[in-house]
């Protein structure tokens, strides 16, 4: 397809991207310097704005690590073992891919709010899971439970187990054998797999918003700081808040750019 | 669990055991069997925490009132208008990104040009900024202060370019692999016989790419149903106009409706199942590789 149709094509193709996303992305980037660099970092270091950042890096420094060592025992479970059911587990962990932030966070709020299911219980022993942190952490770590899963368990399938057996006939323990040899071979999908989730959790916002009943100071992630601020026509908040995540947003295109274990599983995954 | 027939997987026994095949007398095997139940039972306790008991608390809550009521929940005017603009809009977005997903996946496999890594990653830039980011970015380019003049804030076009927005890297992503593997000979081959470019790309290209161009249409949809954040400020979620269906589902929530909320979550539930487990079964028919 050279000659006639290749400008044509070009230019629609790339002029769509331009329109759609790089453009935008670049308004934002333009009007959160738009005063200047003292403006923005004073929008960015108010009371509120850094309570959410600060609740963001801590819902995430939660959320990250307990996804991670499920993401890799459910992984490790599924390619290393087989028993009844492996397909629904398999099946069932996808489940968050397919539904809207939003209805993850009310199906939240119906087990555990106040009139959830273990609302008395709960309350019972004054622990506040809605509107409060742990209903955060448990939004966040829903939505991004499939990724290290999806990451993990292809690059394991593939390794097969001939390391792991030689290892062990060796008289290696189950931990050394974990550390040794399985650790170092899924180390570039386990990145890959870590980095996703962890620009799921800090960018999550319906589930967030739903659960977390949003209150400045308290409640109030980065995402949900961002949307309070442009209701409450305070735009310069709301740029900065969004910079900082489209900056963490470009550092995570550069790890996975980096590390480009999509192009390796595309190959290993078509081959099969 | 699997002791039944070789090879033993890692974790069922210790060296000794894996050469003569029996188990022997052996105090930490107790352990391990424990570890080996309890690693599993502590994966399903925490998907049933976070996902499965959720799900079954919105069916369960969905159907409280009786099928009447989730009759009425899904039928009153407000959710039936917020339902039918979320799914015509999911479904024109996702026929116009198939479109320009199969143009951008071919400038990307076929043409040759500088920065070419750099518009790459661009396209999966959607996958990894946050959706109300997205949303507050076309909100500064074509929203009510837009240095172009566009003013989409509150229009239904809004919400199609934040969908479109969202759901482009499902659509370039499934079908570039795919391009890419393909056997540029056959068309070498029908060019050489006289075939012209247009009889190249619909009798030889598009029938092998149309499975995945399908795949990333219906991964789009999928999302696009259920999209919130980077809808939710440019909308401006007015009743009947450009309230999308998970805002309607907000809004239901917040003002403690929450067997309504939960009913139009469930068709919305379905919706996107069906779609994806369609898909499923399209990728194991025509063998596509998956890849988003």
């Amino acid at each position: 397809m050279t000659g006639r149709w290749r400008w044509p094509l070009r230019i629609g193709a790339l002029g769509y991207l331009a329109v759609l996303v790089a453009l935008p992305v670049g308004t934002v980037f333009y009007r959160a310097f738009d005063h200047g660099l003292a403006a923005a970092w004073d929008a960015i270091t108010t009371t509120d704005a850094l309570h959410a950042l600060w609740l963001t890096v801590l819902v995430a420094c939660i959320a990250v690590p307990l996804d991670t060592i499920f993401g890799v025992g459910v992984s490790l479970i599924l390619a290393r073992h087989r028993f009844p059911g492996a397909w629904l587990l398999d099946a069932f962990v996808d489940i968050p891919l397919a539904l809207s932030p939003v209805v993850i966070g009310l199906s939240l709020i119906l087990v555990y709010g106040k009139t959830g299911w273990f609302g008395n219980w709960l309350a019972a022993r004054g622990i506040t899971v809605i509107f409060s942190v742990p209903g955060i952490v448990m939004a966040s770590a829903a939505v991004a439970l499939p990724y290290v899963v999806r990451e993990v368990l292809p690059v394991l399938q593939e390794l097969g187990t001939e390391q792991e057996q030689a290892a062990r006939t060796l008289g290696a323990g189950p931990w050394a054998v974990f550390r040794r040899i399985t650790l170092p071979n899924i180390r570039r999908g386990l990145a890959y797999g870590i980095t996703l989730t962890t620009a799921r959790v800090l960018g999550e916002f319906g589930a967030v918003a739903i659960v977390s009943g949003a209150i400045a100071g308290k409640t109030e992630t980065l995402t949900l700081y961002i949307s309070d601020s442009i209701e409450n026509l305070d735009p310069a908040g709301a740029y900065t808040g969004a910079v900082v995540l489209a900056l963490f947003a470009l550092a995570v295109l550069t790890v996975l750019t980096v590390t480009d274990r999509r192009r390796e599983s595309w190959h290993g995954r078509a081959a099969k | 669990m699997a002791d039944v027939g070789a090879p033993a997987p890692p974790g069922s026994g210790p060296a000794t055991r894996l050469l003569d095949g029996r188990p022997g007398v052996d105090l930490s095997a107790v352990g391990r069997r424990a570890a080996r139940i309890g690693g599993p039972a502590l994966a399903v306790t925490y998907l049933s925490l976070l996902v499965l008991l959720p799900l079954a608390a919105l069916l369960s809550n969905a159907l409280s009132g009786g099928p009447a009521a989730f009759w009425r929940a899904v039928t009153q005017p407000e959710a039936v208008a917020a339902l039918e603009l979320t799914l015509v809009a999911s479904l024109i977005v996702a026929l116009v990104n198939s479109v320009a997903g199969l143009a951008i996946a071919w400038v990307l496999v076929r043409d040759q040009f500088r920065g070419k890594a750099l518009v790459s990653a661009l396209i999966d830039l959607p996958f990894a900024l946050p959706t109300v980011v997205a949303g507050l970015t076309l909100l500064a380019l074509y929203g009510p202060d837009s240095p172009f003049g566009v003013n989409l804030a509150g229009t239904r076009l809004g919400i199609g370019c934040a969908l479109a927005f969202v759901t482009l890297p499902f659509c370039v992503r499934s079908v570039q692999p795919v391009l890419a593997e393909l056997d540029r000979e056959t068309e070498e081959a029908a060019a050489s016989l006289g075939a012209k470019n247009t009889q190249v790309v619909r009798r030889i290209v598009l029938p092998s790419i149309a499975p995945a161009v399908l795949a990333g249409a219906g991964l789009a949809f999928a999302r696009a149903v259920g999209e919130f954040g980077s809808v939710v400020l440019i909308s401006g979620n007015l009743p009947f106009k450009t309230e999308v269906a998970s805002s309607w589902i907000f809004s239901l929530s917040q003002s403690g409706d929450l067997s309504a909320a939960s009913a139009v979550s469930v068709v919305l539930v379905l919706i996107s199942l069906s779609v994806l487990l369609a898909i499923g079964w399209m990728r194991r028919r025509f063998d596509a590789p998956e890849t988003v």
